[in-house]
């Protein structure tokens, strides 16, 4: 392995800004790795090794020139294949957007692009990013670097192995009930939801809009916060974004003194029904941070309990409208079920053959919360708990900084374990829901292997609503203590990733 | 769709209570559509005028046209109603080809515009409140034109083509509560009240407001009750009736129809109804029942929208005056016979009248000018009365020319040609053509003169009475002159010269 892939993003921007190191080789060291590894992995759904190249090679070229350059230019990146994109396929995962190339990029694309940031590639996930493990992509799952019989995590298995096997510095994620941070705890990297509207959503194919965020996913907190700088701001083409200016994440993050900071843990996610080695790490998360001077409170937010069910209306209610437009009159794929179909037979016929197992079975639970009669109910009722999981967080926030629990109650699970029991795969996601219910940013960092499975657990950390520094303050304090501790990072005890292991 | 059996409208007048119901769509002119940048100019090439978010790529977001928000603030105000101080989008979801997302971006129970009322004047000098119930914001489908069939309608076609530069143009639908007590005159009052609407947008400058192109489309609801009861019946809704006639005509032709069938013990069914201006009948269409559930839900990719109260008061403060009653102040101060008011009216030239008048003409020389010899112009020309370059100021300078008699009648045409050749102002024409008439006697008596000396007789004539001999020398004269001469004084010196 290059010892190129195996720097960090902040590392590999400093060496690049100092010409220690072209663009082509650090772009050309990762593309190797994937042409090797991928096929064993399946992180990437599309490799875009031409145009990824001609972008570090003009980037060199500007550089030779003394031309000023973005902070990240030359810097090669992997985004979700849910994020539309000129010159390469976006497929959602699915068999209904096979071979379309849209035409236009999404906002986040286009940063990247202005960055002067090759694109390797776009990154497997679950079919319209329903699921946790990757196992409902059309395309085949994604592996866990740390053990290829295992879940990657989902939706965004793709992105999460792609940085945990080297196989990029950074990638982008989305997160609409842990999406990002999930994949992160399973395979010992760092993934981050900001706060919602902290990212433009234009381009990036919707599951559930008022849940969807885009963010960064990466091996360390500092390289998240350089990429947070990249791809924040307003985008007056999604009105959900939020005017407000957040600030370098990076420099709002140099501070990382835990020393009187209000840690709040979560009375209904503190480890109830949690792996033992995951609670474990999570216990012994927190007694480093009391001995380092953070006061640790416990907070009551009763109505988490009612999340994931408000969680499983909310999402299938949106996501339902949001998958009607995929009926072949415009664009994907097209079933002509005989000749003398109607537009409505072609419509059913596409959607039949185009739609997995999850997507159908989420369509028809929304659709069905959302019919009158059932609407009061179920979307409705979802809805008011959605107000008391928010009011819960405000509450928890006057007594806390911060709040934490592990960011998934188990580590990496095999594959076929859970994809036939849609409940167990659901409860995966119980810690991160919230997040996404209230809107807060979560971020996700390694902690430790649990004791069991000698497998990656995470910790995940949470703030209110715009307060997305304190996330990467907190998180890098916490990581140095933890390498402190650890004498060298999680990542490195994963174990060599071998070509078709 | 054979021809359904009605009852004499009298007679269906005697038995049954008329409740009407009227939707009307407009379509806003705005620069760019509803939640994108596409123009939206429905005329153009098809499928010129769309992007990602109007044919509903995935990926893409709406986001709210400020102007279509202030344009439809704007009608609500106009029509009395309460502006929401904040108010929500929800998706409409169906499927069909001419929906790019398969749900329609509308407002469901939170309409900007809210609880309004309208007085409507019916041909009898009847006067109606009509209530309105609610104007809300939603955005216009595509067009799908059925090919193949003999219908043009989706049945019976072998393919359909969908022009999405419609998708996405702003509307505005405004709604009223049902509308009892009209009687025999509910047609007349439907028609009237469309019109209303469309006089309203159109003074308001927010819609092209012209029927024939669809910018104003009415759905009418009719129902019947008996005399007495507390109920409302059974409602058909005849959509898109897109003439002030029709409308008139599908009401009462539903009217009709409804009360042979009620009147013979059967049911109405509720459902959606064609009109068919041809045939000058309605039949039946889809059916409208419970199973139609469109499954609202407050649009989450749109935040809500909240105009400010200095928002509204600036809208409100700029309203133009509203029509009817601009009308009614108007046909006051001018006095025209109610048939030169009408005609004015109908050649949408009443603004023209009104600023040529403010200009200092009379009201009558600018009815007459505008209605006559301008009117006439355009029409020879093929052309839009505005597109001819003549100015309020330029009718008012003309009138001023004639009623000074500095021009006479025939003079000011010719002026008229030459303003609208670009030549100048009709002042500027007159003077750099010297048309002025003659005023000057001696001029005009030495060119009587020489006419009589041709025709020494005429003096006799008109010594022994036959005044009307003079004819004959004015005549020359005004030849002579080239026109430019004042007749009624050349004929006051002809008789002067004979009595002498």
């Amino acid at each position: 392995m290059s010892d190129l892939v195996k720097k960090t993003a902040a590392e590999l921007v400093s060496m690049l800004q100092k010409s220690e190191v072209s663009s082509v080789d650090v772009t050309k060291a990762h593309l190797d790795r994937i042409e090797k590894l991928n096929p064993t992995i399946n992180s990437f759904l599309h490799v875009t090794a031409e145009q990824a190249l001609k972008v570090a090679q003009d980037v060199d070229r500007r550089r030779a020139a003394g031309e000023k350059l973005p902070k990240l230019a030359g810097l090669p990146i992997a985004v979700k294949d849910n994020l539309t994109t000129t010159d390469a396929p976006t497929t959602c995962g699915s068999r209904m957007l096979q071979g379309w190339v849209p035409q236009y990029d999404a906002t986040v694309v286009t940063k990247l692009r202005n960055e002067f940031m090759p694109i390797l590639g776009k990154t497997n996930l679950d079919e319209f990013a329903m699921g946790s493990s990757t196992e409902f992509s059309a395309y085949g799952p994604s592996r866990n670097p740390w053990d290829t019989e295992r879940i990657p995590g989902g939706s965004g298995g793709g992105s999460a192995s792609a940085v945990a096997g080297y196989l990029a510095p950074l990638a982008i994620g989305s997160d609409t009930g842990g999406s990002i941070r999930f994949p992160a705890a399973v395979t010992g990297t760092v993934g981050t939801k900001p706060t919602y509207g902290a990212v433009s959503r234009y381009g990036l194919i919707a599951l559930a809009s008022s849940l969807d965020q885009i963010g960064p996913v990466s091996r360390t907190v500092l390289d998240a916060a350089l990429l947070q700088d990249v791809i924040g701001g307003h985008d007056a083409k999604d009105s959900t974004s939020l005017t407000k200016d957040f600030g370098s994440m990076a420099e709002l993050a140099a501070n990382r003194d835990v020393k009187g900071l209000r840690v709040g843990v979560i009375k209904q996610l503190s480890g109830e029904g949690f792996q033992p080695g995951v609670k474990a790490c999570f216990n012994e998360s927190l007694a480093l941070l009391a001995a380092n001077g953070a006061e640790i409170v416990e907070v009551d937010c009763p109505s988490f309990e009612y999340a994931i069910s408000a969680y499983y209306l909310i999402l299938p209610a949106e996501a339902s409208s949001n998958l009607a437009k995929f009926d072949s009159v415009r664009f994907g794929m097209r079933v002509n079920p005989s000749d003398n179909a109607t537009i409505e037979q072609v419509m059913a016929a596409t959607r039949e053959a185009g739609f997995g197992p999850e997507v159908k079975r989420r369509i028809i639970l929304g659709t069905y919360a959302l019919s009158s009669g059932a609407y009061d109910a179920y979307y409705g009722a979802a809805q008011k708990v959605r107000t008391l999981i928010q009011r819960d967080f405000d509450a928890a926030f006057a007594k806390a900084d911060v709040l934490v629990s592990p960011t998934a109650p188990t580590t990496a699970f095999k594959f076929g374990e859970k994809v036939a029991d849609p409940l167990a795969m659901y409860l995966n996601d119980i810690a991160t829901i919230p997040a996404n219910l209230a809107g807060t940013p979560g971020m996700s960092i390694p902690n430790g292997l649990a004791s069991e499975d000698g497998l990656p657990s995470g910790i995940q950390i949470l703030a209110p609503a715009m307060e997305d520094h304190r996330l990467y303050r907190v998180g890098a304090a916490l990581e140095a203590l933890h390498e402190a501790v650890w004498g060298k990072r999680l990542m490195d005890s994963a174990p060599e990733l071998k070509v078709g292991a | 769709m054979a021809k359904e059996e009605l009852m004499n409208y009298e007679k269906a007048l005697e038995q049954f209570e008329v409740v009407i119901g009227l939707e009307v769509h407009v379509e806003l002119n705005t620069k760019t559509k509803m939640f994108c940048g596409c123009r939206n100019d429905f005329g153009d090439e098809p499928n010129t005028n769309v992007c990602p978010v109007c044919i509903g790529l995935p990926g893409s977001l709406p986001a709210v046209n400020r102007q279509a928000v202030e344009n439809s603030i704007a009608i609500g105000l106009a029509l009395g109603c309460s502006i929401a101080s904040s108010c929500r989008f929800a998706r409409k979801q169906y499927f069909y080809p001419d929906l790019a997302k398969n749900f329609q971006t509308s407002q469901y129970d939170e309409p900007i515009a809210f609880e309004g009322s309208i007085d409507i004047e019916v041909p009898s000098g009847n006067v109606f409140t009509v209530a309105i119930e609610r104007a809300h914001m939603e955005e216009d489908a595509g067009k799908l034109t059925h090919v193949g069939g003999s219908t043009g309608r989706i049945h019976g076609a072998e393919f359909s083509l969908v022009d999405y530069n419609r998708a996405g143009v702003p509307l505005v639908e405004i709604v009223t509560k049902p509308i009892l007590g009209a009687g025999a005159e509910a047609p007349e009052l439907a028609a009237a009240y469309v019109r209303s609407i469309r006089d309203i947008v159109k003074a308001l400058n927010v819609s092209e407001a012209r029927m024939e192109r669809g910018n104003v489309r009415c759905d009418a609801n009719v129902s019947l009750r008996r005399h007495g009861e507390a109920k409302l019946g059974t409602r058909t809704e005849t959509k898109n009736v897109n003439s002030l006639r029709s409308i008139e005509r599908a009401v009462r032709y539903e009217i009709q129809r409804q009360a042979h069938i009620l009147a013979a013990g059967g049911s109405i069914t509720q459902e959606t109804r064609h009109w068919h201006e041809d045939r000058g009948i309605t039949s039946s269409g889809r059916l409208k029942s419970d199973a139609d559930d469109y499954r609202y839900f407050p649009e989450p990719d749109l935040l809500p929208v909240q105009p400010s109260v200095a928002l509204i008061d600036s809208i409100r403060a700029a309203l133009p005056e509203n029509p009817a009653a601009r009308r009614k102040r108007l046909a006051g101060e001018w006095s025209f016979s109610e048939l030169e008011f009408r005609d004015v009216v109908n050649a949408g030239l009443l603004d023209h009248v009104e600023a040529t008048v403010a200009a200092g003409a009379s009201a009558q020389s600018a009815r007459k000018w505008w209605t006559g010899e301008v009117a006439r112009i355009a029409n020879a020309e093929n052309k839009d009365v505005d597109e001819l370059g003549v100015t309020p100021a330029h009718v008012a300078e003309l009138a001023t020319l004639v009623e000074s008699g500095k021009i006479n009648d025939r003079i000011a045409r010719e002026v008229l040609a030459a303003v609208i050749a670009g030549e100048g102002s009709p002042a500027e024409v007159v003077a750099a053509k010297g048309l002025e008439v003659v005023s000057d006697d001696g001029a005009l008596l030495a060119a009587i003169d020489e006419a009589l000396a041709k025709q020494p007789d005429v003096l006799e004539k008109i010594r022994e009475g036959k005044v009307q001999a003079a004819g004959a020398v004015i005549g020359a004269v005004m030849q002579a002159m080239k026109g430019q001469a004042d007749a009624a004084r050349v004929r006051e010196l002809v008789i002067e010269r004979a009595n002498s």
